[in-house]
């Protein structure tokens, strides 16, 4: 059925700025780690009579790094306006956003959709400035607000309607976190709330160009209730469609617990916000040098990253890309690199291997792993210098993630390290030989495929620490001469 | 003559050379104040023992001789519409009735710290919407002139102050005559500043681009002092003026010969009262015998002035008053059981007619499918109103024109019409949407009450209507007259 329709699909992400302080007073504009609430405040962020707002240039910078980084062109003039709303979390009665001439318009991003990882265009329409709201908690009949929040800078980045699949809207999402982080202008921490979703949704007949009426799901807070209320409104308007009728242009919420999105209001009920430019702040001129100087120092960003790693270090491109959509992934990864005397390909195969099971079967991020870089490069190491086998620095790794312990310290305090000296392997080996004759003997008649089980056993009596290398040139001496001395 | 009613001027000089203190001067007012004030109205708060303290310490200042300022010592009030930390400020609402500011307006700051000794807050017209101060919340304040009659508006507390003896001066504000009317019903001197010469910060906004604080005084001279402290670059308003404060006594004393006085025909028509006219005319041949060249110039979009100012107005008024919503501050409804109800009730009890009139106006002309019509070709006509006055100073260095076509009106004569009161403010407020700078000084008398006229110079010339007024006050004497008040 849904191969019948296509889904248009745009995005507004609204991530928060980790600037010092609030986007228009000196409040620190960090609230999450607030001692406790209405301490971050100030009567400017509480919309005292008589403040005014003072731009802070840091938010600015920000938001010009993050356009840049998005290929948006700035305008050389940039002006707040006022969004007119009641609420008991907006201080003032009007929130101080950008609407007809916002920070940077135009932008483009490329990003790998689906398994196949085809790269896709996505065009950003605007990306502007605006302060957060306060934090609202119900308590009984009663309601609390907390204004630490009040005044944080908000980034709003708005996308064409440039998605057709719920696949798209995933990887979109996560590349503008990704060069969030990349900036260092957002913790990307989805759980604190940094980055909220807005999608814009309508479907039309697959092959068609016109534009249907869209609905759009407001306040989804996670790359999960993105996509499944994503995913639930694609087959809702495809099922009314079906059914002979008309999708309504509305707001929707998406209801987690039920996984169903829920009509908030209606076009009649839509606000009018009463936008007009913001007097108490003068139109700010963007210098061309000052955006240009921005662009110098920007940090290097994903794609760059990962063209660097393959050209640099010879990695194939599916593992550079996964190295690179993490930021921190990527800098841990250069972290082992120049303490380790594994090759770049082997450490980029251990990261995407063991390391990245571990982070997904833990559901952990590379800042919680709980050893530094170094560690993993020992960890390398010891392979390298033969004095652990593959198999146990498998089992020393996980051990690394349960204590964080350094390699060589489990290696000790467990025994593990490889037995790679002939005085202690041959015992074992005429051992093992003395208690599987038959084995032996297929094997001197020929059937020479069960020299890997008899390998297997020394490994066994020796809980994996022979080093196998050593071990098969052992065995094979001693069974070259067995045969010697039957003929 | 009484101690309160001498000029900052004369009672500096008294101050400096020890012949009478700060305290004796403060109580000689506060004496003054307990005697008229029943009849005037002019106060809505009176601080007698912050006012006593500060003279003490103004007087350590002088007997020390630190840091003494022109203002040391010198008692003033302050409009309601001002924020004063820890003072009651209710902006003649009540919705404000018991709001006390956390924090300090830059002027009154700036005053303090120049030794300047704070009395109380002025009456007003509810959020400074009127032109009679008849909308005060609390009650009317009368014109010393004639206590039948009105002091003007909104600043007609301070006038009224400034003339009957509360005071030695006063912080008014003016948005579209709010000082400058006042000033001449009650024969004294008002000064609205060039746009962001002094910072807003602390103004309980009206019209965010057209709002100006500035000195209601006795002489032209005491009003250069006061501008004196209060203008110059706040890093609190981002739209105050960065362009250095000049010394305003140095050029006090130029001679005006020469000078060009531009006499805009849109402002001499018919309609003036006779008495009115006749004072103007007098003036006009005063400056003439100054030296001064006379000239008819145009100002040809004026009949769109009063039409700009107010859709402007109405608009930034709707927004701004906003932030009364019971919930950080003022009062609030008690009972209200819903977000809604907190709204209505707190509003609708605390906000007066023509408050709600004018949000209610604001709130329409921004709204969508309306905003181009009005706010948008306001703005557009905005440019004109500004140009002319580009113009105009291209042929002349100071526009002359009347305050108002009237004298003081009495009370309840234009309550019911508010077009009426509307009209009261016609030759005052194209200055506010051209950011020009303009000063309302005393020139006669028709029928026993005051009449003003308006000197207007380009944007940041307030040195040159000084250098113009002073040389006026030095050969005339209308502005010594004191209304006959509780003798
Ligand atoms: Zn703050």
């Amino acid at each position: 059925m849904e191969q019948k329709y296509e889904a248009v699909i745009g995005l507004e992400i609204h991530a928060e700025l980790q600037t010092r302080s609030k986007m228009f007073c000196a409040c620190p504009a960090d609230y999450a780690h607030a001692e406790s609430p209405n301490t971050h405040i100030c009567p400017i962020c509480t919309g005292q009579p008589g403040t005014l707002p003072v731009v802070n240039r840091a938010a600015l910078e920000q938001g010009i790094q993050v356009a840049l980084a998005l290929h948006c062109t700035i305008p050389p003039l940039n002006i707040f306006a006022r969004k007119n709303y009641y609420y008991p979390d907006l201080p003032k009665g009007y929130q101080i956003s950008q609407y007809e001439m916002p920070l940077a318009v135009n932008g483009w991003v490329e990003v790998p959709v689906g398994k196949e990882g085809t790269l896709q265009r996505i065009r950003i329409r605007r990306v502007h400035l605006e302060e957060d709201t306060a934090k609202l908690f119900h308590q009984g009949d009663r309601s609390l607000i907390d204004f630490n929040r009040a005044g944080v800078p908000l980034l709003e980045i708005v996308s064409e309607p440039d998605m057709h699949s719920v696949d798209a809207v995933l990887a979109y999402a996560m590349h503008i976190r990704n060069v969030l982080r990349y900036l260092g202008v957002n913790s990307g921490d989805m759980q604190k709330g940094v980055l909220r979703f807005e999608a814009n949704i309508s479907v039309r007949p697959a092959g068609s160009q016109e534009l249907r009426t869209r609905t759009e799901i407001k306040n989804l807070n996670s790359f999960r209730a993105l996509t499944r209320a994503t995913a639930y409104e694609i087959r809702r308007q495809i099922a009314i469609y079906e059914s002979g009728g008309q999708v309504l242009q509305e707001t929707l919420g998406w209801d987690e617990e039920h996984e169903v999105t829920l009509s908030q209001r209606s076009k009649e009920h839509a606000h009018d916000y009463r936008y007009f430019p913001e007097p108490d702040l003068p139109p700010l001129q963007i210098e061309a040098a000052w955006v240009e100087a921005l662009r110098a120092a920007l940090p290097e960003l994903p794609e760059a990253r990962r063209q660097r790693f393959i050209e640099a270090y010879g990695l194939p491109v599916a593992e550079a890309r996964i190295l690179t959509a993490e930021k921190s992934l990527a800098d841990y990864f250069e972290a082992v690199l120049p303490q380790t005397q594994a090759s770049p390909r082997e450490v980029s195969s251990w990261m995407i291997g063991e390391f990245l099971r571990h982070l997904n079967e833990r559901q952990i991020e590379v800042e919680a792993v709980p050893f530094p870089p170094q560690a993993l490069a020992e960890l390398l190491n010891l392979v390298a210098q033969r004095t652990i086998t593959m198999a146990t620095a498998k089992e020393v790794l996980r051990e690394m993630f349960e204590s964080g312990a350094m390699p060589q310290v489990i290696v000790e305090a467990r025994g593990l390290a490889q037995i790679a000296d002939e005085a202690t392997l041959m015992p074992l080996i005429e051992q093992v030989l003395q208690e599987n004759p038959q084995v032996v003997e297929s094997y001197l008649n020929g059937k020479e495929s069960v020299f890997q089980w008899l390998m297997g056993q020394v490994a066994r009596a020796t809980r994996g620490k022979a080093d196998p290398q050593l071990t098969r040139q052992l065995l094979q001496s001693r069974l070259d001469a067995l045969r010697r001395s039957r003929l | 003559m009484d101690l309160y009613s001498l000029t900052i001027t004369q009672a500096h000089e008294l101050l400096r050379q020890r012949k009478i203190s700060s305290l004796e001067l403060t109580q000689a007012v506060l004496e003054r104040i307990r005697e008229v004030d029943g009849q005037i109205g002019a106060y809505l708060t009176v601080t007698e023992g912050v006012a006593l303290e500060q003279a003490r310490q103004a007087d350590e200042r002088l007997r020390r001789g630190e840091r003494v300022t022109p203002l040391t010592g010198i008692p003033f009030g302050v409009k309601d519409s001002i924020v004063t930390e820890g003072i009651r400020t209710t902006c003649g609402s009540r919705i404000l009735e018991h709001y006390v500011p956390p924090y300090q307006a830059t002027a009154v700051r700036r005053l303090l710290e120049a030794g300047a000794v704070l009395l109380g807050k002025h009456n007003l017209d509810e959020f400074s919407m009127g032109s009679s101060t008849e909308n005060s919340a609390f009650f009317p304040t009368r014109n010393p002139w004639d206590l039948k009659r009105v002091p003007g508006g909104s600043s007609g507390g301070s006038a009224a102050a400034v003339a009957a003896g509360e005071c030695f001066f006063a912080l008014g504000g003016d948005t579209g005559g709010s000082i400058r009317l006042p000033a001449a019903f009650c024969n004294v001197v008002g000064l609205k500043p060039t746009y962001g010469r002094v910072s807003r910060y602390g103004l309980i906004a009206l019209a965010s681009s057209f709002d100006t604080i500035g000195p209601l005084t006795r002489t032209v001279e005491d009003a250069a002092l006061v501008l004196q402290v209060i203008a110059g670059q706040d890093a609190h308003d981002a739209t105050s003026l960065a362009q250095p404060v000049p010394d305003y006594a140095a050029q006090l004393q130029r001679p005006v010969k020469g000078l060009r006085l531009g006499l805009p025909r849109e402002y001499f028509v018919p309609g003036m009262e006779a008495g009115v006219e006749a004072a103007l005319q007098e003036a006009i041949r005063q400056f003439e015998r100054l030296g001064m060249e006379i000239r008819e110039v145009s100002l040809p979009h004026t009949p769109y002035a009063l039409a700009v100012y107010y859709l402007i107005l109405f608009a930034e008024a709707s927004a701004n008053l906003a932030r009364f919503d019971g919930v950080r501050f003022g009062s609030a409804a008690q009972q209200a059981q819903t977000i809604p109800e907190l709204y209505l009730e707190t509003r609708g009890k605390g906000f007066g007619a023509e408050v709600k009139r004018r949000i209610m106006l604001g709130a329409y002309t921004l709204s969508a499918g309306y905003y181009d019509a009005y706010y948008l070709k306001a703005q557009r006509v905005r440019t004109l109103l500004r140009q002319d006055f580009e113009r105009a100073f291209e042929v002349c260095d100071v526009l002359l024109t009347p305050v108002s076509p009237g004298v003081a009106f009495r009370l309840g004569e234009k309550t019911a019409d508010p077009l009426a009161m509307y009209l009261s403010d016609v030759y005052l407020v194209a200055t506010n949407p051209a950011g020009v700078p303009a000063l309302a000084l005393p020139c006669g008398f028709s029928e026993g009450l005051p009449v003003g006229m308006q000197l207007i110079a380009r944007h940041g010339e307030e040195a040159l209507l000084f250098q113009v007024g002073h040389a006026y006050q030095q050969v005339t004497e209308w502005h010594k007259m004191r209304p006959a008040l509780g003798r």
